[in-house]
């Protein structure tokens, strides 16, 4: 009744073919872009910011940018760690070297610096496939946090081995360092996942993001049918790199402040991005958010729940977590192998008829 | 002989016992991927969990005190026992058999016909879940795993070696620990064992018989639901054994079940499928990875053995894709 294509009439290719043909999706798109643009920053407080949104808004670019590798073009990687360490290191460099540009300039050229990274740990993606290749991008993971580890360059030969974010500001607004507005790094981590969804979607969808299918769905048969699958598998890896690359820049920036790199960009966190897009669904850019807000949501609930609800000790409840994470992936596999995004389709499906029978 | 050249041999056979061990791990991997084509991630995890198992037997710990303890507001640790190590060790493989049925009753059997890429996210579920599941039962602290192996370096080896150098050089001998010689001596038991089950029993051969067809086994009346069940005990046992090993060695705490990462260079070294493939490959990167260190390492900055065995593989692998000893992967639309 509410949710439905009836007397939606397009009378344009142009129309036909936006991203959200349905009106009532481009209603609650507009909708949820007010209210995260123009609503939020004004009710935010410190908690909500670095307890949820600001590990969900980075994380789901993170993911966004594991989405496209696994999701859309099927290379399985498990270094999104390794990966998110290049884009928090690139920008701690370009931060210290050129104190001048703007941070906005820097986090982009993190990415960058991460996409080109990350073709070259996807160079063996053309021999290797499957879980050869997921191992092999393991190799990604332990080796970058080991050079980050190692080489005193990359942290500016500080005594700690930390790296620190200086301050700098957006407009005259402080976004990094101590003294930041929890208004100011929400709207400037939102503009970056903004952009991202936009163009991640925008590129699913379009010739590049056909090729990344029929690379994922059979490589062979799409080399034969005419898709270069160098370019088709580099420029996965490019882009999600990129992503991946923006998201850690962020996170060490903006979110975390001093990094220690073992710690922040270890193998587990590989493994928590793998596991959002498997819980929001393969192949999804819907999913990707959908997933980072589930496992940025868990934890904090079961914590509130159990440490501050039941008044177990904080170690105890942690491993329970643990139990509840793995027993969650293995009934979303077992259950719903799509993930979330399925469960919304199925919802909106639901949608268009409910309340009425037929 | 001059004393570099001994310190290079030590160092390779530290190497070697240290690829023994990984060997152990990846063996398990080798026998669930042949016979269920499941790429277990969960194999470290499960060392892991047994060696817990073991200690809180073996300790006569409460199961899940914590938890209890947490809900009741009871104050209940030991039941006050202790049990021998032998007995320890068969009742956590009765624990293993469980688990190795739970798996495949509550997980595996709903996945059949998955893609393998859903079934390894269901081993990293099934690793986190056990991971939580070991704590919570026996408690995160690290624990000391005793079961009377020998400890430390061995004198006699030490005494032998110091011969070998010339007269006045400083040379002290090898140092070489007792527990790794026990462990490929264990190891090497193993693996004959492991073949000689594969290949002269009747089980054994059904679980070739799966490994090689799953649909022809059904049809001869081989119960793939046993096979499967049958195989993860016996990658539970290898994984009690890793985790003895292990556990013995440094102690049994969380870091215990990030030896599967490294076993899984071993395993692409090695080719998924083989068995010996999983030894040759373990020896290779334990005797890889500590030489190197021992060259480079310095000039490099040290625990270069984090990612040099990942990086051996990932260089083998674009030249050999299916490891030394894998089958050959043939592809076709």
């Amino acid at each position: 009744m509410f949710y439905r294509e009836a007397g939606d009439f397009k009378t344009s290719y142009s129309a036909d073919n936006q991203t959200f043909p349905i009106r009532f999706d481009r209603y609650r798109y507009y909708l949820v872009l007010f209210v995260a643009f123009l609503v939020i920053p004004f009710i935010i407080n410190d908690y909500w910011a670095s307890a949820i949104l600001l590990p969900f808004l980075i994380y789901a670019i993170a993911a966004i940018g594991l989405n496209i590798l696994v999701g859309y073009c099927g290379q399985l990687s498990l270094g999104t760690g390794g990966f998110m360490a290049v884009g928090a290191y690139a920008c701690y460099k370009f931060m210290t070297s050129f104190p001048d540009i703007n941070i906005f300039f820097h986090v982009l050229f993190s990415g960058g610096v991460t996409a080109i990274v990350c073709v070259i740990f996807g160079l063996p993606s053309l021999r290797i496939k499957g879980f050869y290749l997921a191992v092999a991008t393991l190799a990604a993971q332990f080796f970058l946090v080991w050079l980050f580890n190692r080489v005193p360059w990359f942290y500016n030969y500080s005594a700690s081995g930390q790296i620190n974010a200086p301050e700098r500001t957006v407009f005259g607004i402080e976004v990094t360092g101590p003294n930041t507005e929890a208004w100011a790094v929400y709207l400037f981590c939102l503009v970056f996942l903004v952009g991202s969804a936009i163009i991640a979607r925008n590129l699913t969808r379009g010739m590049t993001g056909r090729k990344w299918m029929a690379i994922r769905d059979m490589d062979i048969a799409a080399e034969i049918i005419g898709v270069n699958p160098l370019t088709a598998k580099l420029s996965a890896f490019a882009i999600s790199g990129f992503f991946i690359g923006i998201s850690g820049a962020l996170f060490f920036s903006v979110y975390l402040g001093a990094v220690e790199v073992g710690e922040a960009f270890g193998i587990n966190k590989s493994f928590l991005v793998v596991f959002m897009i498997i819980i929001g669904g393969l192949g999804s850019i819907f999913g990707s958010f959908a997933g980072a807000a589930f496992l940025v949501l868990l934890p904090v609930l079961l914590k509130n729940v159990l440490v501050g609800g039941l008044g177990w000790p904080t170690d105890t409840a942690a491993h329970f977590e643990f139990l509840i994470v793995g027993a969650l992936i293995i009934v979303f596999l077992i259950m719903e192998p799509h993930g979330l995004a399925q469960l919304w389709r199925v919802a909106k499906e639901k949608l268009r008829l409910w309340p009425f029978p037929h | 002989m001059p004393v570099a050249f001994l310190n290079f041999m030590e160092v390779t056979m530290n190497g070697l016992m240290a690829g023994v061990l990984y060997a152990l791990v990846a063996l398990g991997f080798v026998l669930i991927y042949k016979a269920s084509g499941i790429f277990n991630y969960a194999q470290g995890v499960m060392a892991l969990f047994s060696a817990l198992t073991l200690v809180g037997i073996m300790e006569g710990q409460v199961p899940f005190s914590h938890l209890i303890n947490a809900i009741l507001g009871t104050e209940i640790h030991h039941f006050g026992w202790h049990i021998n190590a032998f007995f320890g060790i068969l009742f956590t493989m009765v624990v293993m058999v469980g688990l190795a049925y739970c798996v495949q009753r509550f997980v595996f059997r709903h996945l059949v016909g998955q893609e393998p890429i859903i079934l390894f996210m269901a081993t990293i579920g099934l690793a986190y879940f056990m991971e939580g599941l070991g704590d919570l039962m026996w408690g995160s602290d690290i624990k000391t795993l005793d079961v009377g192996l020998p400890q430390g370096g061995s004198l006699a080896i030490e005494n032998l070696t110091v011969g070998l150098a010339a007269e006045g050089a400083r040379y002290y001998g090898m140092y070489i620990d007792k527990l790794d010689m026990v462990a490929t001596v264990v190891a090497a038991i193993l693996v004959v064992a492991l073949v000689l089950f594969a290949q002269y029993t009747k089980q054994g051969r059904a679980m070739r018989a799966v490994a090689d067809d799953h649909q022809a086994a059904l049809s001869v009346g081989i119960s793939l639901n046993f096979i499967w069940i049958l195989v993860w005990s016996l990658a539970g046992f290898v994984a009690i054994v890793a985790g003895v090993m292990w556990g013995a060695k440094s102690g049994v705490q969380f870091s215990l079940s990030l030896i599967a990462l490294k076993a899984l260079p071993v395993l692409m070294l090695g080719g998924f499928t083989s068995i010996p493939g999983a030894i040759v490959g373990g020896l290779i990167i334990g005797v890889g990875e500590k030489v190197f260190e021992y060259q480079f390492g310095p000039m490099l900055g040290g625990a270069t053995e984090n990612w040099f065995a990942y990086v051996l593989a990932l260089l083998f692998l674009v030249f050999r894709p299916q490891g030394l000893f894998g089958e050959k992967i043939i592809e076709r639309v």
